[in-house]
């Protein structure tokens, strides 16, 4: 996608950040060693982002700037070269999609068919209501629970078309399935019960060895 | 097969607590101070003895990386990183160790942090990896809470501050300069190399970036001691690993098993064997997108280690085992990985941000057959203009998979663009 | 000295050195695109990848440090494929434009393509096509031919130090550009083009206007501000096309200023291309040169030579200020002035000079800047203020406004209070020029150009004494001019003889009906209304303030189109070179001068060109040590009166307009037109 293409045309006149997250920026600056604040840029597009609808906004690039004593084109150098920072608006539900390798193998074809049967929108795109945005991304970082979808902050795991489409019922009820695998795995263990560690498994596990 | 008691991440399915509780319980923290007072070079030479390679794909020595470290702090403090930025296609063990034992990871950065003469360390965990780094930093300020960080920490004597940074979306910020320059808060374009990060890193300090197993397992090697590691695996591949078993296996699953394991004998027995069979199996990535594949035959008797894959013209990588049985079309499962690498080069320099696209355009359309037998060859010469001639190993490892492809199913790419061609010409005639 | 072989070639190159480095000592010639001495090493383009023994794949030589017992090839089978490879990416994507595009015939691309290209492509995809953008008046973008070196963001950001420019996106999608497609506000920014090794930053205002190979290329110096810049002047027939910096270390290493590149549109313009006399009716009507010259005869031979005066402009060249002084002088008249601003400069040349040479900036470990903004100034020479400040975090201190210098500087005020506490040690910035070992002081005409400026040039030289800025072996004791004929002009004393006139007093003079004629040298910036009941003598090339408001004007001839010498701030000679003729009945300036004598029947005693340098070298013989400085003698100057509490200000407000040429250059009106909208807009 084109660079102009990722940055939304209408922007707001202002941007601040909110009292609360001007007292989180002293907390992030302060992780860094003295003149080396321009460490914290990616925190601070975060922030900016998380407050600001899940999108920044240029003037938020501008402020940011001005506070870590950075050129506003490094912070939109920045800004542009991380996928995370979303520069035009999405929907409330950000479904990111991996499509890569290892989910394809598992099904992640049928996972997007699921999404794009319900919103007709492909990558980049939002639903007609405007609460899904769609994003085919590279690989989450969880290929044993392949396929993944990410839904703004959570990874929802071991999906097929089903399950899918009852992930999108919940998410269309504003209330969310419970984060991670849909088949009930605490972790990274096999579907049918781990192979490994049995012997030290607590008595407690409230996961099935089905 | 590894026994339960040999094995490190006791906790990796996150069946118990991952908090402090639950970490003591498993022996994290138990004695850090007594580790401490081996001293700088004791560990680093243990770690040595134990031959734990590097966890984060290229298989490099653990001890002999941090020995690179100077010997005295002079007028720039020393920093451990902690390389969290796991996205190599097939890896998934470190967001395991994050979730579910993160205080071996944080236990590891004071011992390994001491025994490079730090006082702090950086752990970069990748930006979508939201939860997991919200687990961290909880871990993280537990472990303030309980005196084992900052002044004094575990009443070792010895200064340790850990932070938490998030990175944004970006795989090559795994590469270790990247990840620095990200870090600083620029692009991550990796480094020209020389100067390396043990002379020249962050912030222009003294750096050695590390993988987050490679940290995790230190405290449990100096505790159990580097003959008990070494005397697992094999000869020059010690220890326990990590493996991440995914694609078309029967039961999808992370586990630690002994380096060297037979391939066969770690799919059957930890993932359900291949879907359909072992001779369902049509080739194996072993070791994360970057590795070129094994088709069946050579997987036959590959053992799962540095060396042994090292041989057959492959890698252990970061051990992301990707599995893909017959029904698998091969030629598009890499021109997917060609398509992310495309995504993931940073633009910085030419052969990677031209040949990636190239490469990927060319890969697309051989997955349909749209192209003449002589492109192979071509896409094969494009493959070798790349490789080896880019500032990092991103150019090698969008290579690499397109060679694995080539070597090993030529004839299935040619049978497409012949069955293309036949199909144009049936097309023209009606 | 790493001693290492580079083709069996053994060389020995200095430390710090790269291998790249070591094969141009053994003289083997490695391609390159990124890379540039003057800028930090990107190693991104790949294309000097070179061979060294031991190492598993080639290296990239720009950025691999030589190191001693090295073996490097660059003739390998390897290394041919290397390039051969690299070459083949660059432009798979790069559209073959070559003939429509402006770097064609001088673009590094398509010269090393014909070296290491393939005779066919392989590339069998859709080309990438990039949104040209917008970077103000002088650079026009073609974004689909850049290679993504990374030159132009790394001048920005270092040298010009406006970190304005950047490479935003990643992978192909990769994309130069400022933020959000401002004017890129530099006045070094045309530099960028001269760097970009392709046609993706070309000159706008030169945009399809010639071939390289149609252009006849003069060395010669430019004379927009006072370093003697060195330039080529790129000429079609009499038209000067173009001006690009040339390679002098000491002086420009090879950047020009905006102005010094893109005013020579002003050349075009507003041109005297004949003599003008004032008519009865107040207008000015074409003239011969007859006429001309026996109008001003005529007053000359009614007038006494104590009511005659000339002024010397800013840009005038030596041989000319000394013809006019020969005709002052013949005529009995001590009334010449150069220094149209009311400098109090002059006698002791080290009062007057840049006596630490512009490349003493190097050295130098604290500076002190006073009346001046050398970033518009003398940019170039700002440049290298900055680049020590860099590399070594160089104290800077200035008394005068506030202003953006590119690099940190301590604002002591603009009161001339803070010279007395400077001189007393009492100031806080006193601590660090005495503890440097080299300090430095520039001071700019904002603080001589006014009546009491030889008391801030005696205050400031007793700061110099205080803090060691003169010792045996450095002098840090510099005055930053702004004009490029000064420094001729005080050598030669074309300043008022004893008893004689200086500007100010010709104008009360003339306010006073005490003054005949005025003879004004291409000089449009003195306070020229104040003169007007003098008739004034208008010898230029523009019809700009001076001719507005003269009886007789005699066109002369622009900096590109005659020979002549100038002295920069330095006091450093150079030469410059007629590039085209000038236009229409346009003569040079001394050539005008000897004519005129002759209808005086004055004998000057020169014909030619030569024959006047030979007497100019005969009066001031250094003039002849062509790109030499002539060693000076610390001495007192300046007065120990005291100076008035009057700010401080600059010389000069508006970089891009500050002689007859750049006031008639539309491009200069344009860069003024962006840098203030775009400015005002960034202040919202």
């Amino acid at each position: 996608m084109s660079i102009e293409a990722r940055i939304a045309d209408e922007q707001p006149e202002t941007f601040k950040f909110s009292a609360e997250n001007e007292k989180e920026i002293k907390r992030i600056v302060a992780k860094y060693p003295k003149g080396r604040q321009a460490s914290a840029v990616m925190p601070l597009l975060d922030l900016a982002q998380r407050q600001h609808d899940n999108w920044i906004p240029m003037k938020a690039i501008e402020l940011i700037a001005r506070k870590l004593d950075m050129a506003e084109i490094r912070v939109l150098e920045v800004a542009t070269f991380y996928t995370m920072f979303n520069l035009k608006p999405v929907g409330k539900y950000f479904l990111q999609a991996c499509t890569t390798t290892p989910c394809w193998l598992r099904g992640s074809d049928e996972m997007m068919r699921c999404i794009k049967d319900r919103y007709a929108i492909a990558s980049g795109e939002t639903s007609e209501c405007g609460r899904f945005s769609l994003l085919e991304v590279e690989c989450l970082g969880a290929c044993v629970n392949a396929p993944i979808l990410q839904v703004n902050d959570d990874f929802y795991e071991d999906l097929d078309y089903a399950s899918t489409a009852a992930l999108l019922d919940s998410l269309e009820a504003d209330a969310p399935l419970p984060v991670g695998s849909v088949m009930g795995r605490s972790g990274s263990e096999a579907t049918s019960g781990a192979t490994s560690l049995a012997t030290l498994k607590p008595k407690q596990s409230g996961v099935a060895n089905a | 097969m590894l026994k339960d008691a040999d094995r490190i991440f006791t906790n990796i399915y996150g069946w118990g607590d991952a908090g402090l509780t639950g970490a003591r319980k498993r022996g994290d923290w138990s004695n850090t101070a007594k580790l401490i007072k081996l001293g700088h070079d004791e560990i680093v030479e243990r770690i040595k003895a134990s031959g734990l390679r590097g966890r984060g794909g290229a298989g490099f020595p653990t001890g002999l990386k941090w020995s690179f470290m100077p010997k005295e702090v002079k007028d720039r403090p020393h920093y451990l990183v902690v390389n969290a930025d796991e996205s190599e296609p097939g890896t998934c063990k470190d967001r395991d160790i994050i979730r579910h034992e993160p205080h071996k990871l944080l236990e590891g950065c004071v011992v390994a942090g001491f025994a490079m003469r730090a006082h702090a360390a950086y752990i970069y965990i990748r930006g979508e990896f939201v939860n997991e780094a919200r687990r961290l930093q909880a871990a993280i300020d537990e472990a303030y809470d309980a005196g084992l960080l900052g002044k004094n920490a575990a009443k070792s004597g010895w200064d340790f501050d850990i932070y938490l940074h998030r990175g944004a979306g970006a795989y090559i910020c795994g590469e270790e300069t990247a990840l620095l320059e990200s870090l600083e808060g620029k692009k991550g374009q990796p480094r020209l190399k020389p100067p390396f990060p043990a002379g020249v890193g962050l912030y222009g300090c003294p750096t050695t970036v590390n993988n987050v197993e490679s940290i995790a397992v230190a405290p449990t090697i100096l505790r159990r001691g580097a003959d008990w590691f070494a005397g697992l695996g094999k000869e020059n591949n010690t220890g326990t690993k990590l493996f991440c078993i995914s694609g078309h296996v029967n039961n999808p699953c992370n586990v630690e098993e002994e380096m060297g394991i037979p391939l066969r004998e770690l799919l059957e027995k930890h993932a359900g064997g291949v879907r359909g069979g072992w001779d369902n199996l049509l080739a194996v990535i072993p070791g994360g997108s970057s590795t070129p594949l094994m088709p069946r035959d050579v997987c036959n008797d590959m053992t799962m280690d540095f060396d042994a894959l090292r041989a057959a013209g492959t890698g252990l990588g970061t051990a992301g085992v990707i599995v893909m049985d017959r029904n698998t079309d091969i030629v598009k499962a890499i021109a997917r990985l060609s398509y992310f690498y495309k995504h993931e080069s940073c633009g910085q320099c030419t052969p990677c941000r031209e040949g990636t696209g190239w490469m990927w355009r060319m890969m697309e359309r051989l997955v349909r057959g749209e192209a003449e037998s002589h492109e192979i060859d071509t896409l094969e010469q494009v493959t070798r203009q790349i490789e080896g001639h880019t500032i990092c190993a991103l150019g090698d490892a969008a290579a690499w998979p397109i060679q694995g492809l080539i070597k090993h199913f030529r004839p299935e790419i040619e049978r497409r663009i012949a069955a293309r061609h036949s199909a144009d010409a049936v097309n023209a005639a009606e | 000295m790493p001693k290492l072989t580079v083709n069996d070639i053994e060389v020995v190159v200095e430390d710090g050195a790269t291998v790249l480095h070591a094969c141009e000592a053994a003289n083997v010639e490695i391609p390159r695109f990124c890379y540039h001495d003057r800028l930090s090493i990107a190693g991104n383009c790949r294309m000097c990848l070179v061979d060294m023994e031991r190492a598993p794949k080639p290296i990239a030589s720009c950025a691999m440090p030589a190191g001693d017992g090295m073996v490097i090839r660059t003739d390998t089978d390897r290394v041919k494929k290397a390039r051969e490879g690299v070459m083949e990416f660059l432009l798979i994507n790069h559209p073959l434009d070559c003939p429509i595009c402006d770097q064609g015939g001088e673009c590094d691309l398509q010269d090393q393509a014909m070296g290491y290209g393939f005779d066919g492509s392989r590339f069998d995809e859709n080309k990438r096509a990039v949104e040209n953008k917008h970077m103000g008046p002088l650079i026009s973008t073609t974004m689909t031919r850049c290679i993504h070196c990374t030159r132009c963001v790394r001048f920005a950001t270092e040298v010009a130090g406006v970190p304005e420019l950047g490479a935003i996106g990643r992978g192909e999608s990769v994309e130069i550009t400022t933020y959000l497609e401002k004017t890129l506000a530099s006045e070094l920014s045309a530099n960028v083009i001269d760097l970009c090794p392709v046609g993706a930053l070309t000159s706008k205002p030169y945009a399809f206007a010639a071939r390289p190979w149609e252009l006849n290329k003069t060395e010669s110096i430019d004379v927009m501000d006072a370093l003697g810049s060195n330039i080529r002047v790129d000429a079609r027939g009499a038209q000067v096309m173009r001006v690009l910096p040339r390679l002098n270390e000491d002086i420009n290493e090879e950047w020009i200023s905006d102005k010094t590149r893109y005013a020579v549109d002003g050349l075009r313009r507003q041109r005297l291309d004949r003599p003008y006399l004032r008519g009865r009716d107040g207008r000015l009507a074409p003239a011969s040169w007859d006429d001309a010259f026996k109008a001003i005869a005529a007053k000359m031979k009614k007038a006494k030579p104590a009511t005659m005066a000339a002024i010397a402009g800013d840009q005038v060249d030596a041989e000319a200020m000394f013809a006019l002084k020969t005709l002052f002088g013949k005529m009995g008249s001590g009334n010449i002035d150069c220094r149209q601003d009311g400098a109090k400069i002059g006698g002791a040349r080290a009062g007057y000079l840049f006596n630490s040479t512009i490349a003493g900036i190097d050295d130098a470990d604290a500076l002190l800047i006073i009346g001046s903004n050398p970033r518009i100034e003398a940019a170039v020479l700002n440049a290298r203020i900055r680049r020590n400040w860099l590399s070594t975090g160089l104290p800077v201190g200035v008394v005068g406004p506030k202003m953006d210098l590119t690099y940190d500087a301590a604002f002591l005020g603009d009161e001339p209070a803070v010279l007395a506490d400077l001189a007393s040690g009492k100031h806080k910035f006193a601590a660090k020029l005495k503890k440097a070992k080299r300090p430095m002081i520039i001071i700019g005409m904002g603080a001589l150009a006014r009546a009491d400026g030889a008391a801030v040039l005696g205050q400031s030289r007793d700061i110099a004494e205080t803090y060691g800025v003169v010792t045996k072996t450095w002098n840090g004791f510099n005055i930053l001019h702004s004009a490029a004929s000064r420094v001729a002009g005080l050598d030669m004393g074309f300043v008022p003889e004893k008893s004689g006139l200086d500007v100010e007093a010709m104008c009360k003079a003339a306010e006073a009906g005490k003054l005949d004629l005025v003879w004004l040298l291409g000089a449009d910036e003195a306070d020229l209304p104040r003169l007007k009941n003098a008739f004034i003598v208008y010898q230029g090339h523009h019809g700009d303030n001076g001719a507005h408001h003269a009886d007789v004007v005699l066109p002369g001839a622009a900096y590109t189109e005659k020979d002549g010498i100038y002295l920069n701030t330095e006091g450093r000679v150079q030469y410059a070179n007629r590039a085209a003729f000038p236009p229409g009945e346009a003569r040079e300036d001394w050539a005008i001068l000897r004519a005129f004598a002759g209808v005086m029947k004055i004998n000057f005693g020169f014909d030619s060109l030569d024959e006047l340098r030979e007497l100019l070298f005969r009066a001031v013989p250094h003039f002849a040590d062509r790109d030499m400085i002539s060693p000076t003698k610390w001495v007192k100057f300046g007065s120990r009166a005291k100076v008035k509490p009057v700010k401080f200000t600059t010389a000069i407000d508006n970089f891009y307009m500050t002689c007859a040429i750049s006031r008639a250059s539309e491009t200069m009106a344009e860069c003024m037109r962006a840098n203030g909208t775009d400015r005002a807009e960034a202040a919202e």
